[in-house]
Parts: C-alpha cells; structure tokens; sequence
C-alpha cells in the first residue's frame, strides 16, 4: 500500500522525465526542482485561497502543474532551443537551472518544510492501526492522469506528432512539423507532470526547497529500467522500484536493503543495458 | 627539494627571500590582512560560520538572528573590552569541505579573532583541522559529542550547549521512571542516531530497563510508515528522534499510524519537531506526548527575566515563534546555544586581557579555567558548568508535555544528571 | 601538427612554472586555496579523460574519489600508517574500485551507463553510512596530525601542502598531456566520436574503456587520498552525488576534451562561489546564472571556444 503510493508518484514523475529524454534527448537534471516548485507553489496557493482545504487544494492541483508547465516552456524556449539541444550542453544548462529554482525557492519560500494540508482527512482505522483515506486518493488520481497521458499519446493527433518527432526529427521537419513547438510543449508537458505528483504528494510529506532531489534520482532508474521512450516500461518499473524497497526491507535492515536495492537496479542494468521493458538497441 | 627549508620550518617569507630574493617581498607582506588590524580601537571581528543554505539552512537562519540579537546587547553595553564587536557571516552550505574553506576565509581574508556558531557534526568535524592548523579559537555551537569525545582538538570549544551523550544520560532515569522500561526507538541511521541508540541504550538499561527494538531509518528515506509496524506491540514507550526536512512527514506518519488507538507512551527529542508547529495539522496525536527540551520552545508560568529579556530581543513570542510570524516556528532548543557562545567569548577575552591575534592562546586557556557559569542574562538557559578538559559545557534538561497544543515542563534535570566520565584532557594537549 | 609541439608543451609548462612561481606571490587565503584547486582538478582531469576524451558520462565519479579518500584516511586511522603508504592505498582502493566499476558498468552505453555508475556511487555512499562504526558516517573522522606526514613534509603546514599539491598537479597534468597525444589518446576519442568505426579498425572498445577507467579512477583516487591527507578529514559528503556533478561541471566549464579544461573549470567555479558569497546571500543564483551564461556563450566551455575560434591546436 504504502509501496503503491510511492509508485504512484515515482510514475508520474518519471513519466514526465520519459517523455523529454525519448522525444527531445535532453537529460532534464532540473526535472527535479520542477518536481519542488510544484510543491512549493502549491502551499502558496493553498495559503492564498480561503475556504475549506478541499477548495485551496483542488485549485492548487489545477493550476500549479500549469504555472510549472509554463515555466518550463519559457526555459525551453529561452535556454534549450537556444542550444539546439545539444546533450552535454543541455544538461550544463538545466544544471543551471536547478541552481536558479533552489535559490528562488530559498529566496520566496525559505529553509523551512511547510505542511499543506490535506483536502480530506478520511481515516480508515483498524484495530491495530490506521490508514490514510487521502492515499487512496494520490493512487486514484495517479492512474486516472497516467491513463490520461497515455491516451494524449496512443489516440490524439498531438501525440502522434511527437511520437513522430521521437523517432526521427529531420523526417518529422520535413513532413511539416513544428519540432521547435513540439520540444517545448513536451518540455512543459514533462515539469507539469512532475508537478502534478508534487502536488498530489505534498499534503503527505511536505514543500521543501531541497526536496527535488531524490525524485530526481528515482525516475531516473525508472526511466532507464524501463526502457527508453516505453511508457509501459517506465510504469512497470515504477510499480517495481516502488514496491520492492518495502519488500527488500522485511528481510534486511532497512539502509542494507537501500544498498542491495541500489546494487540491484544497477545489475540489472548490467545484464540488461536496454532496460527490462525497452527493445534491443 | 625544499625538504631542508621545511624542516627548519621557514615562515612563508624566508623561503621568499631565500629562493626568490626580495624582488617579490613587498607582494608577500599583504599576505596577512589579519595583522593590520591590531590597533586597540578597532573592531574586535568574530566570524560566524552559517548554515545559510543546505540541508542546515532552517536552523542558520535563526542561528543568525540569534547571534544578531546577542551582538547588539553586547555592543550596547561597551562591547568586549570596551571595543566595538562585529560579526562576519559567512555561509558553510552546511557542507564540510566549504566548512573548511569558510574558516580559511574568515582566518585568512577577514583577520577574525575567534570563529563560532557551526551546528551540523560534520561541518564541525569537517573545519576543527583547519581551526587548529590556523590556530583560531573555534566555538561550536551543535550539541554533538565529537567535542567531549576527544576526536577534536585544543583550539575547538562547545561552551554554549550540552553535548547530546549528558542530554541523553539525564533524561534516561525520568523516563524509566515515569513513562515505561520497555523501549522502542526509532532513529536515523546516521551518527546522530548511533549517538542517541548507543547512549540512550546503555542509559535505558542501567535503570533496569530494556531496549525491545531499534528502529533504524535509512538517511534518505522520505516516507515512514512501513517501519511503523515494526515495533512491538509490547512496547511500553516510543523514543523517536528525527533530524532534516523529513520530520515533518515523519511525525505526522506517526500520527496517522497510531490514529485515535491505543498507543505506547512517546516520548520525542524536539529535533524530531525543531523549527516545526506542534499544534499544526496532523500532528493532534502528539498531545499528551514527552519531548526533550533543552530550552522551553513556550514561555512558561516561572520563566525568569533573562528568559523574557530574551526572547524580546531575539524577537520570538511566548509561543516560540518569530514576532513577525506566527508560522515562522524557531530552533528555540539549539539557538541560545549562539546567544551565550556570544558571552562565553566575551567572559574569556575579558578574563584574559585579549588584545590582538597574537593572544588567542590566553583567551582557549582563560576560558578552559571557567567552571561555574551562573544564570542570568548571559545564559538565559540557564544556569551551566563548563569542564575545562573537555572542552564542553553541562547544563540543565528538560522535560515537556503537549497539553493544549503547548510544550509544558514536567521535569528539568539537575547538572549531575548528565554527568559521565571524561574522555580527553585538551588541557594537557599543545596548542 | 608537428610545428604545434613546441607551444603546446611551453603552454603547459608554462602553466606548471607559474603555479609554482605563484607559490611564493599569492596571499595567504589564495594560497590555500589554490592548493586545494589543484586537487580538485587532478580529480576533474581523471573524469575529463573518462568524459571528455572517450565519451564516458558517469555520474559516479564520487565513488572513485571517496575511495581513495577511505583509503588513506582508514588506512591511517585504523592502522596508523603513514601519509606516504597511505597515499598510496588510497591511489590503489581509487584504480580497483575503478575496475570493478568498470568491468560491471562499461558493459552499458549512454544513459544507462550514467545511470549504473550513479547507482553504484549511491550503493557506495550508503555503505560509507551502514558502516559508520569503521568510517565514521557522516560525521566522518579525523585524520590525526602525525599521519599527515608525507616524507618529512608536514601536510598541515602551508608551504608543504602546497608544494605536494603542485606537485601532483603538475604530473596530473603533463601525464594527462601525454597520454592524450600518445597514439593511445587517439584510440581514446576515435571511441567517444565512432565507437564502431574504431571497433573495425581493430580497437577493442570494451578494454579500451576499461583502461580509460583505470587511468580516471587512479586519477581520483590519488586526488581523493591527497585532499583527505591535506585537509585532515574524511567525510561522507565526499561521497555524495554532488561529487559526482561537480567534476562534470568543471569540465563542461572549463572545456570537456581539453586538457587544461578541468583546472580552468575548477578554478573559475571555486572563486565564483566565493566571490558571490561575499556579495550576495543568493549565491546559488549566481552560479546558476554564470552556468546559463556559459553555456549559452560557450557551449564547449571556455577552453572549448578559445579552441574553435583562435587556437585550434589546443590539446
């Protein structure tokens, strides 16, 4: 359970991450901190609204990824187009960007983690302990937005441009493609969804202006190990890096089993260099 | 090739001349700004290592403010041997390395007198080489045993706050008496938790009581609740300590975990809920709970004047947060620590006649000669004593329970309680 | 090419010379920090010629640099021996943990491999903490004063620090100098610019990385191992991710595949910190900013846009 919560959100975000490394070939280091201002810019508005949690939060969740997705496009347009995507020199300047949200997020936001919370607080109690109606809800909405994500790209003409523009650029240009326009709506498409699982998160753990780097590392192997650009891939994994630390941690001590964890992903990598779910290269 | 010149251990400027001739001698002279300023007059010049930014940066903000507070009422009383004092912030990223590096700066560039205010183990650990390799009086201000414990060195001082082994050898009667001898703890799996495991274990059973389980959580877990059902169901009380940006998720998992059941008695470091609201949302569960405190986060009903001189000038109101923000929680329980660190350089510059640079070793042995420090407005903690061979001080803990959404004392330990043994004679150590 | 000899090596040299010269100008502050420069470029060198040279992007060059850091500073903890054969476990846990690495990680390419070595580094940082009896977790441990005597060279002094520094430096650099102009060097970026082009021209991709690995890891292992003597501490914040990023951002920087890159990246990036942090309390913006600005202006880092556009001959 508590796995699948963590699941949940590790998906949405290296869902996000999938998209802009398969379609654009940018490896994003900031997605992280997209992940972070998601959060923080969901307590600001959370603050800013009055009435009842559920109101503040269900605006939040709306416009939060939005403002985050803008950003992002702004930062495509104005940085990594400006590159032309170059790998090494895109991940100096998202390198550069992380820096830039962090000091932002210290500046306006502080050193501080900041609650949120929760839009409802249904407990489910059993006798020997309790649960969190609320995660129920971050598992819910988690599938219902993947399934959303999946249909912008198996079933809409949109997705179809940019699974166009996955597979070869110079082809995609040559049919009339905006790739320009495409790379900066899958940039904003990738930070909206880390954002969303921020948002969804948030009132579970808390804003940060740190908090963006482990879910940065995170999607990242769910990302590689589910195979480049398979968005099957990157859900199983999701589902499997999420569930297995709980189940690795029943046996050992739970810093051993984040090693053997670590050393695992690492292995099957290994053995594996396309990943569990991607074709052979 | 220089061996012979290093042996003889030339200043930089005979190698100079001796290798160079005096053709760059003139360059080499600035290379001590810390000289110029020897003059009595001038500013004495404390630097103050900060957490500004990283994983320690909600405690330096109020470290800073602290030291701020402290540094007016020390100038608008004549300051430190009737000379104005200033401070130099410099930011560490609570990082070690740039730990290092800050002290370098602050020695090297600023030409400071004595250097204080790091909070984080490894930062302290990280910079008191480099302190004492620089020769600089370093006051730490982080509540960690790396002082006492003797890994350290004789230029590196922890006067302002308790060491975390007497903190937790005090308070390990209160609890077996009062709460539970079946114990449960629950840690980070880091050094600060060895601290609290190792101590308070050793501590627990010499009450007659007994550790069921130890609960170790991974350094960079974010989530809690599956350790939760891994304490036992017989256990009588729950000791938890948390550190970082997590404690939040992590008391109120807790919450969540134990919900309206029943529950164990807990009792809680206020690390666990530093810098945290505990009557914000979700966190109702812990009324009725014990924290340790080491400085009463509310004002309470016997708080002295020093306590309200305080609190006023540091800019904290009763409940323990910022005047300008009731959400604005402070690290009221580490933050004196700067406050009377502040006084202590003060006391021991004062008592040994400091003058310049050149008397930084009078003012480490002054202050190793203190012993009782009385309470009053230097120490509005309370009252301490500082063990010269150790280098580090003892002051009172206490206990407190969540009524009404308050931290309200129940106990407060007396200076023998934390008391043990010592471990190194620095005294005896050269400079 | 041949007509370029003389100014390549009288341009490195020459930087050697007026490092050492600088020795006896530079303030105090400087001095210090210069000498911790030098290492830490000897450090960016070894994952420049991983990265820069032969097209390796490992996010784990952490774990190389810790490991030559625990291996000296255990070494003399532990055992109490000296700095010199401390230095030298610390250079020989640095080349074998390379190895390992190596033979486990160079069996992926791309992104997987950034993120097998990035893995084993974190495996490596978690293993710092679960072990923290030995290494003293994240607090870390103090290297006592009496082993950080190298030959008779007192490491905490200022003059002996600096001069082992530039020492090491000075080899790093004329050794890197060679290799990437040896026949060897060649094979080195014919595999970073066609990996199956050099594969059929008789290259072994698989060793040769492997070699390219070794060399890094000696690099970062000698380099870790002298900043933990030098500075008397040994931490597990060495072997955090940030150690992994801040060699590739010096080299980016400085100018990737270019061997004075890593030393102009380091030296620039060490002051820009430090300046900024005087000024502004904001300085995580500032070096942000400064990223964004050169890789904007210079996407091949500084040396990369000297190179393309006033002296292409640079190694």
């Amino acid at each position: 359970m508590e796995g699948l919560v963590t699941s949940s959100v590790l998906a949405l975000t290296a869902v996000g991450l999938s998209l802009v490394f398969g379609v654009m070939r940018v490896v994003n280091v900031a997605h992280g901190e997209f992940f972070m201002l998601g959060a923080v810019s969901a307590w600001f508005v959370t603050q800013a609204i009055p009435g009842p949690p559920w109101v503040s939060f269900s605006v939040a969740l709306a416009v939060c990824p939005l403002i985050v997705a803008g950003l992002a496009a702004a930062a495509d347009r104005m940085i990594l187009a400006r590159l032309n995507y170059d790998p090494e020199a895109t991940i100096l300047a998202t390198i550069g960007l992380l820096y830039v949200f962090q000091q932002a997020a210290l500046s306006f936001f502080g050193p501080d983690a900041r609650a949120v919370t929760a839009p409802f607080s249904l407990r489910l109690q059993f006798p020997w302990f309790g649960y969190s109606g609320y995660k129920l809800f971050v598992i819910l909405a988690a599938v219902l937005i993947l399934s959303a994500v999946w249909w912008l790209m198996q079933r809409t003409k949109a997705g179809l441009v940019m699974r166009a523009t996955q597979m070869d650029r110079t082809t995609a240009q040559a049919f009339g493609i905006n790739v320009n326009r495409v790379y900066s709506s899958v940039f904003a498409l990738g930070a909206g969804l880390a954002a969303v699982a921020a948002v969804l998160i948030v009132p579970i753990s808390q804003a940060y202006y740190l908090m963006g780097g482990e879910p940065l590392l995170l999607a990242f192997t769910v990302v590689i190990i589910g195979g480049l650009g398979s968005l099957r891939g990157t859900l199983l994994a999701a589902l499997l890096i999420g569930l297995s630390d709980g189940i690795v941690s029943m046996f050992f001590s739970p810093t051993l089993a984040k090693i053997i964890a670590t050393l695992l992903v690492a292995m099957v990598l290994v053995v594996r260099p396309q990943g569990l779910f991607g074709a052979k290269a | 090739m220089t061996k012979l010149l290093i042996d003889t251990k030339p200043s930089r400027r005979t190698v100079l001349r001796g290798l160079a001739g005096g053709a760059t001698a003139s360059v080499g002279a600035f290379a001590w700004p810390g000289f110029v300023q020897a003059q009595t007059s001038a500013p004495i010049k404390l630097g103050f290592q900060l957490h500004r930014t990283g994983i320690g940066a909600s405690y330096g903000r109020w470290y800073e403010r602290t030291a701020q507070a402290a540094l007016k009422v020390v100038n608008d009383a004549g300051g430190i041997n009737g000379r104005p004092v200033e401070i130099v912030f410099e930011d560490d990223a609570t990082d070690p390395q740039r730990g290092s590096e800050v002290i370098e700066k602050l020695v090297n560039q600023q030409g400071v007198d004595a250097i204080f205010g790091p909070l984080f183990s490894h930062v302290v650990i990280g910079s008191a080489p480099r302190a004492a390799e620089l020769k600089v009086p370093y006051l730490v201000c982080s509540e960690g045993f790396h002082v006492a414990s003797g890994m350290l060195n004789r230029w590196t001082l922890q006067p302002g706050i308790t060491d975390v082994r007497s903190q937790i050898s005090a308070m390990a009667p209160w609890v077996a008496a009062n709460l539970g001898k079946k114990i449960t703890m629950i840690f980070p799996d880091f050094a600060f938790g060895h601290d609290h495991r190792d101590f308070f274990t050793a501590a627990i059973e010499a009450q007659g009581g007994e550790v069921l389980a130890q609960i170790a959580i991974p350094p960079t877990e974010t989530t809690f609740t599956r350790y939760f059902p891994q304490i036992p169901a017989e256990t009588e009380v729950l000791y938890h300590v948390m550190v970082g940006p997590a404690v939040l998720t992590f008391v109120k998992e807790l919450g969540e975990f134990y919900g309206t059941g029943a529950r164990p008695q807990i009792f809680g470091f206020i690390d666990s809920v530093e810098a945290v609201d505990v009557a914000g949302p979700g966190l109702e569960f812990l009324e009725g709970t014990h924290f340790w405190e080491a400085h009463n986060r509310f004002k309470q009903a016997d708080a002295s004047d020093h306590e309200t001189f305080y609190r006023a000038a540091v800019g904290v109101d009763d409940n323990g947060a910022s005047l300008q923000d009731a959400a604005d929680v402070a690290t009221y329980s580490h933050m004196f620590s700067c406050w009377e660190t502040l006084f202590m350089i003060k006391a021991g510059m004062e008592a040994s006649g400091y003058q310049t640079i050149a008397d930084r070793q009078k003012f480490v042995e002054a202050v190793e000669a203190m012993t009782d420090l009385p309470a009053g407005m230097e120490r509005p903690q309370g009252d301490k004593r500082f063990n010269g061979k150790t280098h580090q001080v003892f002051g009172h803990q206490n206990i407190s329970k969540v009524e009404g959404g308050k931290l309200v004392r129940v106990h407060s330990t007396s200076l023998d309680d934390g008391a043990y043994a010592d471990a190194v004679d620095y005294s005896a150590q050269s400079f | 090419m041949i007509g370029h000899d003389r100014k390549i090596w009288a341009l490195h040299l020459g930087l050697v010379g007026v490092l050492l010269a600088l020795h006896w100008v530079l303030p105090i502050y400087h001095h210090t920090n210069l000498a911790r420069i030098m290492v830490l470029a000897v450090f960016a060198m070894g994952y420049n010629i991983a990265f820069g040279y032969t097209g390796l992007l490992s996010l784990g060059h952490a774990l190389l640099f810790a490991a030559g850091m625990y291996g000296a500073g255990l070494s003399t903890h532990l055992f109490g021996w000296s700095a010199l054969p401390a230095l030298g476990a610390g250079l020989l846990v640095g080349v074998v943990m390379a190895a390992v690495v190596g033979a486990l990680a160079l069996r992926t390419k791309g992104v997987s491999f950034m993120i097998v070595t990035l893995m084993f580094a974190q495996a490596g940082y978690l293993c710092v903490l679960y072990f923290g009896s030995i290494t003293g977790g994240d607090e870390g441990i103090v290297i006592a004063p009496a082993s950080r005597i190298l030959a008779g060279l007192d490491l905490s002094a200022e003059t002996p620090r600096y001069l082992v520094a530039w020492a090491l430096f000075g080899a790093g650099l004329l050794g890197n100098l060679a290799l990437v102009r040896a026949p060897f060097g060649r094979v080195m970026i014919g595999m970073r610019e066609n990996e199956d082009r050099s594969q059929l021209l008789g290259y072994d991709p698989y060793r040769t990385k492997l070699v390219v690995t070794l060399v890094s890891g000696l690099y970062a292992g000698v380099a870790g191992a002298a900043f933990a003597l030098m500075f008397g501490y040994v931490g597990a914040s060495f072997a955090t991710i940030q150690y992994s990023i801040l060699p590739m951002l010096w080299v980016l920087l400085g100018g990737a595949g270019v061997v004075l890159g890593p030393f102009i990246g380091a030296l620039l990036m060490f002051y820009l910190i430090d300046i900024s942090s005087s000024y502004t309390t904001a300085n995580l913006a500032t070096i942000g900013f400064a990223l964004l600005a050169v890789v904007l202006f210079a996407p091949r880092g500084i040396l990369g846009a000297v190179r393309e556009r006033w002296l292409p001959w640079l190694p």
